[in-house]
């Protein structure tokens, strides 16, 4: 415990004094934050995002125009209440069904669905009953919120983990550390805890600090929240272990780093929703990591959901820690 | 007495190249034992498969009789080649940290004393200039007052006064009743600190015991240098005595200084330019191997 305690207490000095790093990890996260709410704060809509619930195969003609019409994208769903539930908080402008009759529904706050309903009825689609939702727009920094400081978090994490133990055994501190009586568990668990001490603090901060200004939606568990973070990050340092399990080149370090950090942070719909992206890209972003963190701190965020929503998420991230942590464990070398 | 580590058939291979072939020698608890030989001579390798970092690939280590155990590392103390520190630590947050790496500690203000570290506690350990660094991993390798300590090469790079003082830092350690061992190839820092040496060459050893006697039993006591342009071929002739060309030098080996100098002032050599020296290790390898120190 002891020997734990030293190796972490040193982890964090080092971390703490290492101004570049610091400030990398605490001043993106608000950048981006506020950069995007500025940037994305108007609402010259270049999309519109239409739902289908039913089964595309039995569209009729009129349909097909309205389909046709430019800068407008059709979204296929199964299940009539998420649809709705999207149009809601404004992520999708319109649902349509034809089964059993024809209906359409548009959020009567906004003014995006007022104008797909002129577009409807112009292709020929005046036979469709209108219904309305109610609710308030989740705007997108919002949205993109859980997106970015979860992002922050893989960032943070990998390359504060996995470089920096590469760099200590290039440096040969770590064979100096073998030594010692230090086993390699002890050093591993020191170097987690201090990772997850700082991410959390730094997270924790960040997200007050953005509050404070933007006042972003949060309907869901403050405590569920924390636990999606806690979980998240613990995963993210298990990988940044793994990778770094017994490389001994920064430059190799950083390359496999990359190679894992920019699908993720493409593909994990940090920064835009993959919904009706190719079912073939939606399965690959369920096998990130950063996708489970993502879905799951925004659904508690802007939907409010509970454990019982987002469960899927909790044992997928756990599978994946114990699995990354379990491998680097197994072939750390000190050298 | 029985050695406190004691090494048997050690070989260490990487590919085709065999870096140590076949070593065995034991040390006695209490002394200073240097480890010499040129650069790639396998001292490292050796070291590091004493201190149990590196896996030998045949052979076998013993230490106080048994193979290195768990209590090894609590009563050893190391001092690699080459150490990079944990950056952004000052002097007295890394001692902190391998302080509380190990169960024994040697008394604090005692470990500071004694590698001068009272004024660079607070410094970065990354601003420390070559021979304080050195006194830092020293201090390192001090910190659970360890019964044996490695030094590896611990004044390569150093200047001479820095070197020297790094000496006098290591007779004090000694004089603490620690076990020393040390490599080098500055034939002259094993003369001044160790007790006894061994010599390693391509990963074998070629001589042991202590460096005066070992000195002795191999050459004689003394040499008579004189500066070549003094004398001359027909004075050699005459001379009738064995002697070796070093550089600029004409050398006679004696046991007895008094005979040459009698001998070269009947042929008339003028005695301005002469020199008297003892034989050094630095002989002793030429006269082993056959060949200067790669340096």
């Amino acid at each position: 415990m002891k020997r734990f305690l030293a190796v972490m207490h040193a982890r964090n000095l080092e971390f703490i004094r290492d101004r570049s790093a610091l400030s990398w990890t605490l001043i993106m996260p608000f950048f981006l934050v506020f950069a995007f709410a500025f940037i994305f704060s108007d609402d010259n809509k270049s999309l519109y995002k239409v739902a289908y619930v039913g089964d595309q195969t039995q569209l009729d003609a009129s349909e097909i125009s309205f389909m046709d019409t430019q800068h407008l994208q059709v979204i296929l769903y199964k299940n009539k209440e998420e649809a709705l539930s999207k149009l809601q908080h404004h992520q999708i402008d319109m649902v349509f069904n034809e089964r059993p009759e024809p209906i359409y529904w548009i959020n009567a706050s906004s003014p995006a669905g007022y104008m797909l309903e002129r577009i409807l009825w112009g292709s020929g689609g005046s036979d469709f009953n209108k219904q309305t939702v109610d609710g308030a727009e989740i705007r997108y920094v919002d949205w993109v919120l859980p997106g970015i400081l979860s992002f922050n978090i893989m960032m943070g994490c990998l390359f504060g983990v996995g470089y920096v133990i590469v760099r200590y055994r290039k440096s040969g501190f770590l064979k100096r550390l073998k030594a010692t009586p230090l086993s390699a568990l002890e050093f591993l668990i020191a170097q987690m805890c201090s990772r997850l001490l700082l991410m959390l603090t730094i997270t924790i901060f960040v997200f007050f600090g953005c509050d404070l200004f933007l006042n972003f939606t949060m309907l869901g568990s403050y405590l569920l929240l924390f636990l999606i973070t806690l979980l998240g990050s613990i995963c993210m340092i298990s990988l940044g272990l793994l990778v770094a399990a017994t490389i001994s080149s920064e430059e190799l370090a950083g390359g496999i780093l990359n190679l894992i950090t920019w699908p993720m942070m493409i593909l994990s719909g940090v920064w835009f929703s993959l919904e009706g992206a190719h079912p073939f890209v939606q399965n690959v972003a369920q096998i990130l990591p950063l996708t489970h963190l993502v879905d799951g701190a925004r659904a508690i965020m802007t939907e409010g959901q509970g454990i019982a929503d987002i469960y899927l998420n909790f044992i997928v991230l756990s599978v994946m820690s114990i699995v990354f942590l379990f491998l680097g464990a197994k072939i750390f070398r000190w050298e | 007495m029985e050695p406190i580590i004691e090494i048997k058939n050690l070989e260490k291979h990487y590919g085709d190249v065999n870096a140590v072939n076949g070593l065995s020698f034991g040390i006695k608890p209490g002394i200073c034992f240097g480890l010499l030989g040129p650069n790639g001579a396998g001292k490292t390798t050796t070291i590091e498969m004493m201190e149990g970092v590196l896996e030998p690939s045949a052979g076998e280590i013993l230490y106080k009789g048994q193979r290195i155990g768990s209590q090894f590392k609590n009563e050893a103390g190391i001092q690699f080649q080459a150490t990079s520190l944990q950056e952004f630590l000052t002097v007295r947050e890394t001692l902190q940290l391998f302080k509380n790496l190990y169960a024994n500690n040697l008394d604090w203000d005692e470990l500071v004393e004694l590698c001068s570290l009272q004024e660079l506690l607070d410094r970065d350990n990354q601003k420390l200039s070559g021979g304080q660094r050195q006194r830092l991993l020293l201090a390192l390798a001090l910190v659970n007052d360890p019964e044996l300590v490695f030094l590896d090469e611990p004044t390569t790079g150093l200047d001479p006064q820095a070197r020297r003082n790094f000496w006098d830092l290591v007779r004090l350690v000694r004089s603490r009743n620690k076990t020393i061992i040390l490599t080098t190839h500055y034939m002259e820092e094993a003369f001044e600190l160790c007790d006894e040496i061994v010599i390693v060459d391509k990963g074998k050893l070629i001589a042991e015991g202590s460096p005066e006697v070992l000195l002795k039993n191999h050459f004689g006591d003394s040499i008579v240098q004189i500066p070549q342009k003094d004398i001359s071929s027909s004075q050699l002739d005459r001379l009738a005595l064995s002697h070796k060309a070093r550089g600029e030098w004409i050398e006679f080996q004696t046991h007895d200084p008094q005979v040459i100098i009698e001998a070269l002032l009947k042929v008339s050599v003028s005695l301005a330019g002469m020199r008297l020296r003892a034989w050094s290790l630095e002989d002793l390898f030429i006269h082993l191997t056959g060949k200067q120190l790669r340096l």
